[in-house]
């Protein structure tokens, strides 16, 4: 007799989502989780007196509506906000505005609209035949059975009803970059380095990178998954977490926070359970890991527990990640050139030229700080005033390129980050230094260490076709189900991949009840 | 290794001035990249030397792999299939290792010089796998094959010969035992260990010593006609004792490059090597999925009808054409025709009349013949003297 039927590590979204499935079907689950909230990369911390900020994700695009309806997450009061619009903000003040499908402001003529809506339709398109695929298990190419064959001809036939245009475009773009992809497309600089900004969020790679196509897709997705656009969540991404952690609990199952995984036990030959930091040890038929394939196999069951092929697989997947984050407590409501107070609340990027994007990635690649950097800001207080005194608010930026581990070092590092990333945001808001009363900066080894993330990257694991669909995590172990008997992957590690959707967590769920892996 | 005169592109052995200075017939080959005798003078001679003196084959392209630190019996348990534990100190295993897979990546001898002290002997350069298979372990290798020649001394007069030398009470050893020794001040191991199915011993020593123990070797077995051999020799050997060789019998898993064309141990007959009591081991998943499911080959020994060796033949059964053959030999102890083959299943089994379809030429003329086989159990030549202690005098 085990204790439980599943011991899932992580209460992060896709923990908690694959836990309310399973429980819901009358499973007896465990999540464990050493962070004392829920949520995982869903959380909001107060990050100086009086001013808290959602420290991980920050916009809400991609979460998938499937599971809203399953969870009956509709019920639970948590808020959304209206669909922001994304302004590229212009040195010169003549501003970028995205809302939709409509794009207006730095220069933008009737030429670049058409161009644009063309685009849309086109991505759109993709996106379409990949939220497919993304909402069941990926299928395998070899050893397959029925319900890969049956995925695999979904495809194809999807691949079919586009057309043989779509399907060329498809063919040639799909392992391309988005710099190329963009200036087939756009004359306009500013419309390309918005839309690749979109590219190489969260990840590790410029706009000349291969893959960049693919995670844009991947991003796009979520205008079918979300249908909600880019929206803010009240209180903080916390209030996700905390909403998911009421979901689980709700269908029956366990939730110990403030309780880190020490190790995955293996008996034998399979995993049976794992041993808390208190030394306790939980049973389990299958423990199921929503914490990145790294974690899960090098750190929390050890390469001398796997087969050495394994251990090489790992060794290989690819985590690093060029994504800070940048928290400013200011005094009062900043001033952006050419933005009225009513814009302050949308999505803000300050995306240079692809060029630009480009050269600002060079010296992170050598582990050097850049002298150019992307932000996509949320100033969450506008609509949301209870995560700052009165009057006050705080800035929220994601930031590329920031390197893991600079040469420098990061007590000498972070500094001379900072007042770069502040010399940055004063073109564009002058005066904003000023009103900094506190500010934080959170570099790709932080997040490692305060979301128990490798390599800092959110995604848990790059976000490359090598690394996707029916190859994600890593050969071997995919579907869910991975290599080692009794092991699950319920995280962004598996398919479909990262981001704020909770897909990985409801397909892995879904495909162990299929299994009857708890039976 | 030895000093060459000028850039060659195969390097050569630390016994290599003794060797040339002795390969009358000066026919050489390549084996994995060393220049080493195909024969010293004649085949047929340097095969009865194993069979019925002693001979010795200089076997230091080996690849050798030394194996130390806290885990390296962990690691190596790991590793390869059977269970590393049942090695003692002092003794050595035949093991195999497969990848994940459960395909075979090579054969070779594990030996257990202290209590986490091992060395690989293989026969396929192993550093890339070996060094992937370090991760999570506190153990260090070290790749030992230049600072370790070694020579096979294999046949009944061997034991004689190398207590002539100095191995004191070598009679005694056990057949996959190991005694020390020291030569010149030098340390010199001997394991009684062999690739001919006879009473047969390895030697190991630094290259510094190489040439000076070959010299004393064969002054010391003059009387006991010891002879140098050549591979050709070894390779009737092996064949007619029933030995498997990577790159020939089987293809190492790591250099395959086509689909389909790596083996697993059930399908060259090494089951008995694969200890599915133990809970980790590389290829253990697939291997017992295998196990459940089948698989698609199995090794057959063949008796084959006729003096013509079955050299790359298609095995027949009626008109299906369900194998082929990877090594075989007319071997001249046990006086028959040998082939090893691959047979599809479920063809194959102890017992089953098979077909080969054998080529052969006379004087440009070239001869069809559908040779009927026979799938034997075991190999054609057993000699008891490989297993008794005290090794037997001559």
């Amino acid at each position: 007799m085990t204790d439980y039927d599943a011991v899932i590590i992580g209460a992060g979204h896709n923990g908690l989502i694959c836990a309310s499935y399973l429980a819901k079907a009358g499973k007896k689950v465990l999540v464990v989780d050493g962070r004392a909230e829920p949520g995982g990369c869903a959380s909001t911390r107060e990050f100086a007196p009086g001013f808290s900020v959602s420290d991980c994700a920050q916009w809400l695009s991609q979460f998938d509506q499937s599971i809203v309806k399953d969870l009956d997450l509709g019920g639970t009061g948590l808020k959304l906000s209206e669909q922001k619009a994304t302004i590229s903000l212009q040195p010169d003040g003549d501003h970028l505005i995205l809302a939709g499908d409509t794009i207006s402001g730095a220069g933008i003529d009737s030429a670049d609209q058409a161009a644009y809506r063309d685009f849309k339709n086109m991505v759109r398109t993709f996106a379409k035949l990949m939220t497919t695929l993304y909402r069941g298990r990926p299928p395998k190419l070899v050893e397959q059975n029925w319900t890969d064959r049956l995925t695999l001809m979904k495809l194809g036939l999807g691949l079919k009803l586009m057309g043989r245009e779509r399907l060329q475009d498809l063919m040639r773009i799909a392992l391309i970059n988005i710099y190329d992809v963009m200036n087939e497309h756009f004359s306009n600089a500013a419309l390309k380095s918005a839309i690749a900004l979109d590219a190489i969020t969260g990840t590790n790679m410029g706009p000349r990178s291969p893959n960049t196509v693919y995670s844009y897709l991947h991003r796009v997705t979520g205008e079918h998954l979300a249908q909600t656009g880019t929206t803010q969540v009240m209180g903080g991404m916390g209030a996700l977490g905390q909403c998911l952690a009421a979901a689980a609990e709700k269908r029956g199952a366990t939730l110990r926070l403030g309780s880190a995984v020490q190790a995955i036990v293996k008996t034998e030959d399979r995993v049976t359970g794992v041993t808390l930091a208190s030394g306790e040890t939980v049973s389990a038929k299958l423990v199921i890991s929503s914490a990145d394939p790294t974690t899960t196999f090098r750190d929390l069951l050890g390469y001398h527990q796997m087969e050495a092929g394994i251990a090489k697989r790992v060794e290989h997947y690819r985590t690093r990640s060029g994504t800070a984050k940048l928290h400013l407590a200011l005094s009062a409501l900043p001033a952006f050139n050419g933005l009225t107070a009513e814009q302050l609340k949308e999505r803000l990027v300050i995306a240079p030229s692809m060029d630009g994007m480009e050269t600002a990635l060079n010296p992170m690649k050598y582990r050097e700080l850049s002298q150019l950097h992307t932000f996509d800001i949320s100033i969450p207080t506008i609509e949301d005033a209870g995560l700052a005194p009165d009057g006050q608010h705080v800035l929220s930026a994601i930031v590329h390129y920031v390197p893991y581990a600079p040469d420098v070092g990061w007590e000498a590092g972070k500094p001379q980050l900072l007042r770069q990333l502040l010399s940055e945001l004063e073109a564009y808001a002058p005066g904003i230094g000023a009103q900094v009363s506190a500010s934080e900066l959170i570099v790709p080894s932080d997040l490692e260490a305060s979301h128990g993330m490798t390599g800092g990257n959110w995604h848990h694991g790059e976000l490359s076709i090598d690394q996707a669909l029916m190859m994600r995590p890593f050969p071997g172990s995919t579907q869910y189900a991975t290599a080692v008997d009794g092991l699950y992957l319920c995280g962004a590690g598996a398919h479909p991949g990262g981001s704020l959707q909770g897909l990985p967590g409801r397909n892995a769920a879904k495909e162990i009840l299929k299994r009857g892996a708890l039976s | 290794m030895s000093d060459i005169s000028r850039d060659t592109m195969l390097l050569t052995t630390p016994f290599h001035s003794r060797v040339e200075a002795m390969c009358d017939l000066n026919d050489w080959g390549n084996w994995m990249g060393y220049t080493t005798p195909n024969a010293y003078f004649d085949v047929e001679l340097e095969y009865f030397a194993i069979r019925s003196t002693t001979g010795v084959f200089d076997l230091s392209p080996m690849n050798k792999y030394r194996v130390t630190g806290p885990d390296a019996q962990r690691y190596l348990d790991r590793l390869i299939t059977r269970d590393v534990t049942k090695i003692g100190v002092n003794r050595v295993g035949y093991a195999i290792w497969c990848d994940d897979n459960g395909q075979v990546i090579d054969d070779g001898t594990i030996f257990r010089l202290d209590d986490q002290d091992y060395r690989i002997c293989s026969y396929q350069r192993a550093d890339d796998w070996l060094a992937w298979n370090t991760l999570g372990f506190d153990v260090t290798i070290e790749n030992e094959s230049e600072a370790v020649a070694g020579l096979a001394i294999q046949g009944p007069t061997s034991c004689t010969v190398l207590t002539l030398l100095g191995c004191t009470d070598l009679n005694q050893l056990k057949p996959f035992g190991i005694a020390h020794y020291t030569f010149e001040g030098r340390p010199l191991m001997v394991s009684r260990t062999g690739f001919t199915g006879d009473l047969g011993y390895e030697v190991w020593i630094p290259p510094e010593s190489a040439e000076a123990l070959w010299d004393q070797l064969f002054e010391l077995g003059r009387d006991y006609l010891i002879k140098p051999i050549g591979s050709h020799a070894l390779e009737l050997a092996r064949i007619e004792a029933g030995f498997l060789q990577a790159n020939v019998d089987f293809m190492p898993a790591e250099e395959i490059v086509r689909v389909g064309r790596s083996r697993s141990p059930f399908e060259l007959g090494l089951e008995w090597l694969v200890d599915f009591n133990k809970p980790l081991f590389n290829g253990r998943s697939a291997l017992l999925k295998e196990r459940a499911k089948g698989s698609r080959y199995r090794f057959a020994m063949l008796d084959v009808e006729g003096n013509k060796p079955a050299e790359h033949s298609f095995i027949l059964k009626g008109d299906q054409q369900v194998g082929t053959v990877t090594s075989a030999a007319w071997c001249p102890t046990a006086k028959a025709n040998i082939a090893y083959a691959q047979i599809e299943m479920p063809h194959g089994a102890v017992g089953d009349q098979l077909v080969a379809e054998i080529y052969y030429q006379r004087e440009l003329h070239w001869t069809r013949l559908l040779a009927p086989c026979k799938v034997i159990d075991a190999p054609i030549f057993k000699s008891p003297k490989r297993w008794q202690t005290p090794a037997p005098p001559h």
